[in-house]
């Protein structure tokens, strides 16, 4: 299943500008503490990590653990250098890869 | 026999009650315990000490399956001085763990958002490390009326 994903990054920006990033992502973050209706443990399904680069430069990363809400929202902020792209990586359980990106331009 | 009828039931309806009580488990939870361990965990011996970081999140919560927050830090933002991480951490969750995100000089503005997950009524702590070294923290009490993490589908 591919996991659907937003990213709102403003699509022109002063260079200099400090900026708001916001990425959204489905998935169910199944905790790992629950049971099913038989009494069995259901096991932990969740986005573990997600990294975010700036042409090809890191400038966010994250770890995220169980408690992190289904659909995993995040805002950061950053510093709007040049014309580019911002890409995203987020990694989970059972092999869990989706990469995504925006494009910005930077005057 | 009616009469004796609805003392048995009665009776019976108590027994049940009382054997779904019993059937309750308590999951493991984290303890302040856990959460002065994971803490330790990122910070290492260094000391921590109240302010300059600022955790937004509401007092009183109705449904803990998504708590949005926002975790401030007062810094500059230079190459010199800035902020290297921030992590959020609770009490009474089944891990003490939230969130840990690393930053640098280029985020500009120290601040994240999210949507967090909440188990109980207690206390979140969110941890931040300078780039000199030096961490602070930020702790509220949080009030919750619905519990997530725990409820099992149903």
């Amino acid at each position: 299943m591919v996991a659907r994903t937003l990213i709102n990054v403003p699509a022109k920006a002063k260079r200099g500008e400090v900026i708001a990033i916001k990425s959204l992502i489905s998935h169910i973050m199944e905790n790992g503490f629950r049971h099913d209706n038989v009494g069995k443990p259901i096991p932990r399904d969740i986005i573990t990590s997600m990294v975010c680069t700036y042409n090809g430069e890191e400038i966010f990363s994250t770890t995220l653990y169980p408690a992190i809400a289904a659909n995993p929202f995040i805002t950061f902020y950053t510093v709007a250098t040049e014309t580019g792209t911002i890409a995203f990586k987020w990694t989970g359980d059972n092999g869990f890869v989706i990469d995504a990106s925006a494009k910005i331009t930077v005057e | 026999m009616p009469d004796r009828f609805s003392a048995i039931s009665a009776t019976r309806r108590t027994f049940m009650a009382g054997a779904g009580a019993m059937l309750v488990v308590r999951p493991a939870q984290a303890t302040p315990a856990s959460m002065a361990a994971a803490i330790r965990q990122v910070a290492g011996d260094a000391a921590i000490k109240p302010g300059k970081i600022k955790l937004s999140i509401p007092p009183l919560v109705e449904n803990g399956n998504a708590v949005a927050i926002t975790v401030t830090v007062e810094s500059p933002m230079t190459a010199k001085d800035y902020v290297k991480s921030i992590h959020v951490f609770t009490e009474k969750n089944p891990q003490s763990n939230v969130i840990s995100t690393k930053l640098g000089p280029r985020a500009g503005k120290a601040e994240i958002s999210t949507r967090i997950r909440l188990a109980d009524t207690q206390q979140v702590v969110a941890i931040c490390e300078l780039s000199d070294g030096t961490f602070w923290s930020d702790k509220v009490d949080v009030i919750l009326t619905l519990s997530a993490c725990l409820e099992d589908p149903i």
